[in-house]
């Protein structure tokens, strides 16, 4: 893994992620944080975990992205013009919990060699035996939360044609 | 590429996506904030197991994605419902919960 690869990506996150926060028209903003989750998924793939990487392209960035664009088509809301709220504050306590976050980052553990304790994070057979082994149960609940949420979002946006 | 830089890179990205949810009035710039603190909590998650070498860490991004996709679903339904309702997209205009 090059030093390189790492800043290119690290920068084209960065100004992905700002231009999500600071686009005026809200359909550029989705489609920088296509970038951002699409850089994220290149990141992915260089700490050795392509299984995330393909999870996060087509779950995160398609199923996303496709939902927030609708929306935004259903509503015919491209613009936000009146965008901002107390600007200063939000940008003091933004850096304020950089700086608290950054703090803890000396006190680290040192770990085993880098993404070599286990053969690496791609041994996507481990995985799918510890998904449905050991993490069964989440696993269940999780489908049953993913359930909920589809009638969850359906009962909520359904339009109520006798509703009095 | 280290652990330290990595986690310093999903600090920043968080940092910025907490000031967007903060400043930005319209719900969906604050959704897509959301959603851009979501994915640095994964990317700190990762390059810590990365860094350790456990593949628990993996899963547990894993099952993040998929609650985060829910999430919006139901976040933007309920984006929906307040423009036809209250016939607003600004967050201000929504406080009927406020005290």
């Amino acid at each position: 893994m090059t030093d390189l690869l790492f800043w290119v990506l690290a920068a084209s996150l960065t100004c992905c992620a700002l231009g999500v926060v600071l686009s005026r028209s809200l359909f550029r903003a989705a489609y920088w944080l296509a970038g951002a989750l699409v850089t994220t998924a290149l990141l992915y793939l260089a700490l050795t975990a392509p299984l995330l990487a393909a999870v996060q392209l087509l779950l995160y960035t398609g199923g996303v992205l496709t939902l927030v664009v609708f929306a935004l088509v259903m509503t015919a809301q491209g613009d936000d013009p009146t965008r901002w709220r107390r600007p200063i504050p939000a940008m003091v306590l933004a850096l304020l919990v950089f700086a608290v976050l950054a703090s803890y980052l000396p006190g680290l553990e040192p770990g085993p060699a880098l993404g070599q304790a286990q053969g690496g994070l791609d041994d996507g057979m481990a995985a799918g035996v510890e998904l449905f082994t050991r993490y069964l149960v989440p696993f269940e609940l999780l489908s049953v939360l993913l359930l909920g949420a589809i009638f969850g979002a359906l009962v909520i946006a359904r339009k109520d044609e006798e509703a009095p | 590429m280290t652990v330290e830089r990595l986690l310093l890179l999903s600090f920043l990205i968080f940092s910025i996506g907490l000031f967007g949810v903060l400043a930005r009035r319209h719900v969906i710039a604050i959704l897509l904030s959301l959603e851009l603190m979501f994915n640095s909590v994964n990317l700190a998650i990762l390059a810590v197991a990365w860094h350790q070498g456990w593949l628990t860490g993996v899963l547990i991004v894993l099952f993040g994605i998929a609650i985060t996709v829910a999430e919006v679903a139901v976040g933007l339904s309920l984006f929906l419902l307040a423009e036809r309702i209250r016939r607003t997209t600004c967050a201000d205009d929504l406080s009927a919960l406020k005290g």
